[in-house]
């Protein structure tokens, strides 16, 4: 690998000390391949490939960092602060899994949906955008880099914008959603790269880690409050915090099934994590301001969400948009968590940023077997498709339930951590709102439900089960919602773990190899 | 306000120029692709923002009487590292390198989307484009019922 000679010492020197670099590296590779090789046939198992070899390294980084340590990477061997530097922790890990097996698993559903949605001759272009978007997705959360924040950021970005298009072969729209995803993403990045950029001006270091340590010794400063402004604002218009969500509801209903599901369960996780992690491992708010700037902030945007996307969602006659709205009201709950600014309002976020992706990959995953068979996703469309796709549409109940937060169901569990939080601030108000928008996700969930199950049959339809290359990945994702409903092990243990080293603040600069010093070209 | 009030407001403003000449560039091309209803003109304001951007970045890795960041050599072309010399901060510079071709990428990707947006809507303006959307939107409500949430 990089280096080689004596002279530099090299942190990592068998396979598996490479692995957070090769996480990012995998996919990244599979997606030039896919192109250069040409053979249309080989396009998905490259993809499908390269998507399980990340998952394997997500899964050791996983179980070597839940103890609460992490793995600092020094990239080509160079070290930080001057290199760019990977560095693994439970929070990291945890989203790096999170991608990385929603990746696996919706990769036969990719595979039955692209071939119904999009012509065969932009197969294998497909297939290298769509892993070029884990690629950045995997990048944006591994990275301990500010820069590299941005670049990985704009990589997923753009080929997110690349895949949000494919959608005009059903829907010209589609062209103009994507066109007007790309205005609003490039000025979120652009917003955040000026945060940055401030960031350098303040500290003189791109390193993480090490803004953390100089922002520490600052106190009270203008411009990396400016900092924080530009890079809250910017991620903000890439999670589609409520009111800078534009762009969503409209890319999320035009692209194409397989690319609403990875963006759904994925993009807006990922740019969470970014949020989470500049708020909490780099400004770390005792230090740059006081948490009542943060209630003040982040809770009312958090509930605007949470009433006002869920109340348009009760409204959609189209299953998809109404998900998408229902999308927007869930990162209102996410950040509502970090809003909270305790250890089990972190907790909740992290575990609803888990929960929320496997039950929005399920029902995103049922509207495409929909669309297969009935062509649409308006309500009138699919109506009495659960008596001929059964199978499909119980995994709409599932979903459904989960999102409402019913007992039994991953998204219970999220939602009851995020009540406790709220008691412990002593917040019952806040409690009561919790559960008030959930009851408005009980009546958008039972329009469908209604929908698809007491409505006379629609014509039109081809009535038939999914195939298995959906109705299984489909079930994968529907039976983990009632898994992670009932073993709560994993997720609150992982969440737990990452929340309490994201509230802890800065883990330090790892320590450099004195052997490093003499390193050279 | 006396003079030396006004000097030190001078100085202030003379003291930031690159700041100032940063902010009128971005927002020029933040109101450029807010309120131009044509996709080119929209794109070429982004370029605008985001070239405000670069020089920000560039601009504050300038230091006062630094020169190129290179080592002087000496006749026998070994590096003669000589401290009395002050050299600008070339990471910034490097930086927007990256930036700048992360911009040309969204640039093409924009303009390759506009053309398929005439290519199947045949204009270009958004006001028509949202005509023929409205139209489109008001069919689809008719056939499957009203859906509130707009047009983005």
């Amino acid at each position: 690998m990089a280096g080689g000679t004596e002279a530099v010492a090299h942190q990592a020197l068998e396979m598996t000390d490479h692995l957070p670099v090769l996480q990012v590296l995998i996919p990244f590779i599979a997606a030039p391949l896919a192109v250069f090789l040409g053979v249309r046939s080989l396009a998905w198992p490259i993809a499908c490939a390269g998507a399980i070899a990340s998952l394997v390294c997500s899964v050791v980084l996983m179980l070597a960092t839940l103890d609460g340590s992490f793995i600092s990477y020094h990239l080509g061997g160079w070290a930080p602060p001057y290199g760019i530097e990977y560095r693994v922790d439970a929070a990291n890990a945890f989203v790096l899994l999170l991608i990385s097996a929603t990746a696996v698993v919706v990769m036969p559903f990719t595979k039955a949906s692209v071939d119904a949605e999009i012509p065969k001759k932009d197969h294998t272009l497909f297939y290298a955008c769509f892993m070029l978007c884990i690629t950045g997705l995997l990048g944006v959360v591994v990275t301990g880099d500010a820069f590299n924040v941005f670049v990985f950021l704009e990589i997923s970005s753009l080929s997110a914008y690349v895949l949000v298009s494919q959608g005009s072969h059903r829907d010209r729209r589609a062209l103009t959603v994507a066109y007007d995803y790309l205005l609003m993403g490039t000025i979120g990045a652009t917003f955040f790269v000026i945060g940055i950029g401030f960031l350098y001006m303040a500290t003189g270091t791109l390193n993480m880690a090490d803004i953390a340590d100089r922002i520490a010794g600052q106190g009270d400063n203008r411009t990396i409050q400016a900092a924080f402004a530009f890079i809250l604002v910017g991620m903000g218009l890439k999670v589609a915090i409520y009111p800078l969500h534009l762009w969503l509801p409209g890319a999320y209903n035009y692209a194409p099934s397989a690319v609403t599901v990875l963006l759904a369960a994925t993009a807006t996780k990922a740019a969470i994590y970014v949020v989470l992690r500049f708020t909490f491992s780099v400004f770390q708010p005792e230090f740059t301001f006081d948490t009542n700037v943060l209630y003040w902030i982040i809770i009312p945007f958090a509930l605007l969400a949470m009433f006002a996307a869920s109340l348009i969602a009760v409204f959609q006659t189209n299953f998809k948009r109404m998900l998408a709205y229902s999308s927007i009201a869930q990162i209102g709950y996410m950040l509502l968590g970090i809003g909270f600014f305790n250890l089990s309002g972190l907790t909740a976020t992290m575990v609803h940023l888990f929960n929320h992706s496997i039950t929005k990959a399920a029902l995103f995953m049922a509207v495409g077997a929909l669309v297969l068979r009935s062509g649409s996703t308006f309500y009138d469309r699919i109506r009495g498709m659960g008596k001929s796709m059964p199978l499909t549409s119980a995994v709409v109940v599932i979903g459904g339930l989960s999102l409402i937060g019913i007992p039994g169901t991953a998204g219970f569990v999220s939602k009851w951590m995020l009540v406790q939080a709220a008691f412990e601030l002593g917040w019952w108000w806040m409690a009561l709102l919790i559960v008030a928008s959930s009851l408005l996700a009980v009546i958008y969930v039972w329009r469908v439900l209604e929908v698809l199950y007491l409505g006379d049959t629609a014509e039109g339809a081809q009535h038939k089960e999914a195939p298995m290359m959906m109705a299984g990945p489909m079930w994968v994702a529907a039976l983990a919602c009632i898994w992670f409903g009932f073993d709560t092990s994993l997720t609150l243990e992982a969440s737990r773990v990452a929340a309490n080293g994201l509230l802890s603040g800065n883990a330090g600069m790892a320590p450099v190899p004195t052997t490093a010093a003499g390193g050279g070209h | 306000m006396t003079t030396g009030d006004n000097e030190l407001m001078i100085e202030f403003l003379l003291g930031h120029i690159n700041y100032w000449l940063f902010v009128v560039l971005m927002m020029t091309g933040l109101y450029i692709v807010i309120v131009r209803g044509n996709y080119v003109k929209k794109i070429v304001g982004l370029n605008i923002f985001q070239t405000a951007v670069f020089m920000f970045y560039i601009s504050i890795g300038k230091i006062t009487g630094g020169t190129a960041p290179i080592f002087p050599t000496d006749s026998q072309g070994r590096i003669r590292p000589d401290p009395d010399i002050v050299y600008s901060n070339p990471l910034p510079h490097v930086l927007i390198l990256t930036a700048i071709v992360v911009g040309i990428a969204t640039t093409a990707l924009g303009l390759a989307l506009i053309v398929r947006i005439r290519e199947e809507y045949n204009t270009i303006e958004e006001d028509d484009v949202l005509e023929i959307e409205t139209k489109l939107a008001e069919q689809e409500n008719r056939i499957h019922g009203f859906g509130p949430g707009g047009g983005a």
